[in-house]
């Protein structure tokens, strides 16, 4: 029986062992991702945030470079979030309740279900070359705010889906029927109990998706953005009826990762600085966005009470 | 009551119908946003010159832009320049979607046809030179000069894994290895680059750090004692400091010559020195702004291309152009052909294809 008892008890030891190893390991590797994350953000801050002024911000971009600014880069890349954010998310979300709450549980939802998941893989190049067909050629918009802002709203339409459902799934199934229970429609159980409830998370997924959307070159590139631009698309306010004005998304636009871009390839060192500067805005508005995620999550979570 | 989910059964009826109506007013206005969305997906009226292609051309353009835009001449008009290459830029050219094309090189035939096909006729303009730079590091003091020879037994097809020490090229050279960095394989220069000296476009060895970022190269050449590499002058000029260019033998005359304005503009730096144009749609150029803008880029070329480093053409070549555009000469003087060592000044006389 001692013998036994012995080999259990270095049995247990071997195991906590190899657990600790594997803790210590697993911080090791933790610690290495940080640590180069941090040190790509700080080497681009400190090259970077010298640059940043009023002006950096107000000015367009010039072949000099101590001239050069964000000004129609930064408005390029507001406006194309709207338009994606207008299209992606009622879209998204719509999508999400039909496939979770309403499709039946056939062959056909499951086919939409695997391509769904699919889209979200796809690298972001062959949504520019469905865009280049699609909106630019086919259907005339030209390279536009608005081609822009639809292309990446199917590039992070699978996220907002697949979010939505994800969500919706996470309410429990009491609600429901206490809603049925109580008279309400499908639609009114979806649209007055589980959709507040659930608004908390969808809104996380459609904020990391447009935290995604922000930084992309790729297919904006495919579509044709500019790269020198130096004036504004027209003001959405009018100083007459009907007060809003839809022109601007037919303007010509770039956007700041394309702005980047160029400055990082040009000749003289100086436009390093306006890249790293450029970068520093760009992590900065990613952050926030990611930040701004968090919030919501943690605010909506500490509301829901079941 | 921050999300409004408390209804029919415990909520008053006042606040269930307050926060549908405010439910209401929101669908409404997506309604109403995306109905105005398609209405005014007719188009905008603001004058815009539209300008794409190559990104050699890209610095002179954007510079003249620039300045154009200041410029009491624009009138308000607006220039947007874009980047996807010659090639690229041609190709949306000839399919009607831009008023100007820049190009690092003449027109080809086949972009010849594609334009031919869709009726866009144009108007030729050399706006400035590019020289090929071929650098070495700082240190290297036994390569200062160079002969096309020798470039081609570095660089062409047949010394890929063969030709990897210096002493290999030229047995005065040292024994160490040999390190290439030469422009990526999409990008004009690289076709120019071979063109000129391997004698056909695109045939090189494969066996060299290339990059379309021109940065990279300047980076890998500067750190490394044995590297050659090559570039637009732009690049060199910028960095001086970390670099050091190699006199070329001109094949013709036999002299060593350095990259400089007077050696590109007077003929002597070649084969590595050539001519970047742009390309006029005709039609555009009725329009007020896109005249406004050729005649200012014409008169402001040299000044442009001095800016950005570029090597400016004389001035009797800008005078030249300026006549062609006013005349409304159409066409190309390069009949498609790829040609190497061409001086702007001997292609004055030749005769104009559409």
């Amino acid at each position: 029986m001692q013998g036994s008892l012995a080999g259990v008890r270095g049995n247990i030891q071997r195991r906590q062992l190899w657990s600790a190893i594997f803790a210590i390991v697993g911080l090791l590797v933790l610690f290495i991702a940080i640590i180069v994350l941090l040190a790509l953000i700080l080497q681009l801050a400190i090259q970077g945030v010298p640059r940043l002024s009023w002006a950096f911000f107000t000015s367009f971009p010039s072949s000099k470079a101590e001239e050069a600014g964000i000004l129609s880069a930064l408005v390029g890349t507001a406006l194309v979030m709207l338009v994606t954010a207008f299209t992606a998310i009622p879209i998204g979300i719509a999508s999400g309740i039909y496939l979770e709450e309403y499709a039946r549980k056939n062959w056909i939802a499951a086919l939409i279900e695997i391509n769904v998941t699919n889209l979200a893989g796809v690298p972001s190049i062959v949504y520019g070359l469905l865009a280049m067909g699609l909106f630019k050629s086919a259907l005339q918009l030209g390279e536009s705010v608005l081609t822009a802002g639809l292309t990446l709203a199917l590039l992070i339409l699978p996220v907002v889906i697949v979010t939505t459902r994800e969500a919706l799934r996470a309410i429990p199934s009491g609600l429901r029927e206490a809603a049925y229970a109580l008279g309400a429609s499908k639609w009114q159980m979806v649209w007055d109990h589980i959709l507040p409830y659930a608004s908390g998370s969808i809104l996380t997924g459609i904020i990391i998706g447009l935290s995604r959307a922000i930084g992309e070159t790729a297919p904006l590139i495919t579509i044709g953005a500019l790269t020198f631009i130096s004036f504004l698309p027209p003001s959405p306010f009018k100083s007459d009826f009907p007060f809003l004005s839809f022109d601007w998304v037919r303007s010509p636009f770039t956007v700041m990762p394309i702005q980047m871009f160029n400055w990082v390839s040009r000749p003289e060192p100086e436009f390093q600085l306006n890249a790293a500067a450029a970068g520093v805005i760009l992590v900065a508005l990613t952050l926030l966005m990611n930040g701004l995620a968090i919030y919501l999550r943690y605010r909506f979570r500490k509301g829901v009470k079941w | 009551m921050h999300l409004g989910y408390v209804h029919y059964a415990y909520g008053s009826k006042e606040m269930a119908v307050k926060s549908m109506l405010s439910r209401v007013a929101l669908a409404g206005a997506i309604v109403t946003a995306t109905t105005g969305l398609l209405a005014s997906v007719a188009g905008s009226q603001q004058a815009i010159v539209k300008i794409d292609g190559s990104s050699t051309v890209f610095p002179v353009t954007e510079k003249v832009a620039e300045d154009f835009q200041k410029s009491p001449a624009a009138k308000g008009a607006k220039v947007t320049v874009g980047i996807s290459g010659t090639g690229g830029g041609f190709r949306k050219f000839c399919n009607g979607e831009t008023d100007i094309s820049n190009a690092s090189r003449p027109i080809l035939e086949k972009e010849m046809k594609a334009c031919a096909e869709k009726g866009i006729k144009y108007l030729e303009v050399p706006v400035a030179y590019d020289a090929l730079t071929v650098v070495i590091h700082p240190a290297n003091k036994w390569a200062e000069t160079m002969t096309v020879a020798q470039l081609k037994t570095i660089w062409e097809p047949a010394a890929q894994g063969k030709i990897m020490r210096w002493n290999q090229v030229d047995p005065s050279w040292p024994n160490v290895p040999l390190a290439l960095f030469g422009a990526g394989a999409d990008s004009g220069t690289f076709d120019y680059f071979t063109e000129a000296i391997n004698g056909k476009s695109k045939q090189s060895r494969s066996d060299f750090t290339g990059s379309e970022d021109d940065n990279v190269l300047v980076q890998g050449v500067s750190r490394n004692r044995n590297a050659l590499g090559f570039f637009g002058l732009a690049y060199y000029e910028a960095n001086k400091n970390r670099l050091k260019a190699v006199k070329i033998v001109n094949p013709k005359t036999g002299q060593a010559v350095y990259p400089t304005n007077e050696t590109v503009v007077n003929g002597s730096y070649q084969p590595l020195s050539r001519p970047i144009f742009i390309y006029v749609k005709a039609d555009s150029m009725k329009r007020p702004e896109v005249k406004a803008f050729v005649e200012f880029y014409i008169k402001n070329g040299a000044k442009a291309a001095d800016a950005v480093k570029y090597v400016p053409l004389p001035a009797s070549d800008y005078a030249k152009a300026m006549e062609r555009f006013k005349k409304g000469e159409l066409g190309t003087v390069f009949a498609g052909k790829e040609e190497v060592g061409i001086k702007i000044a001997d292609t004055w006389s030749r005769k104009l294809v559409e």
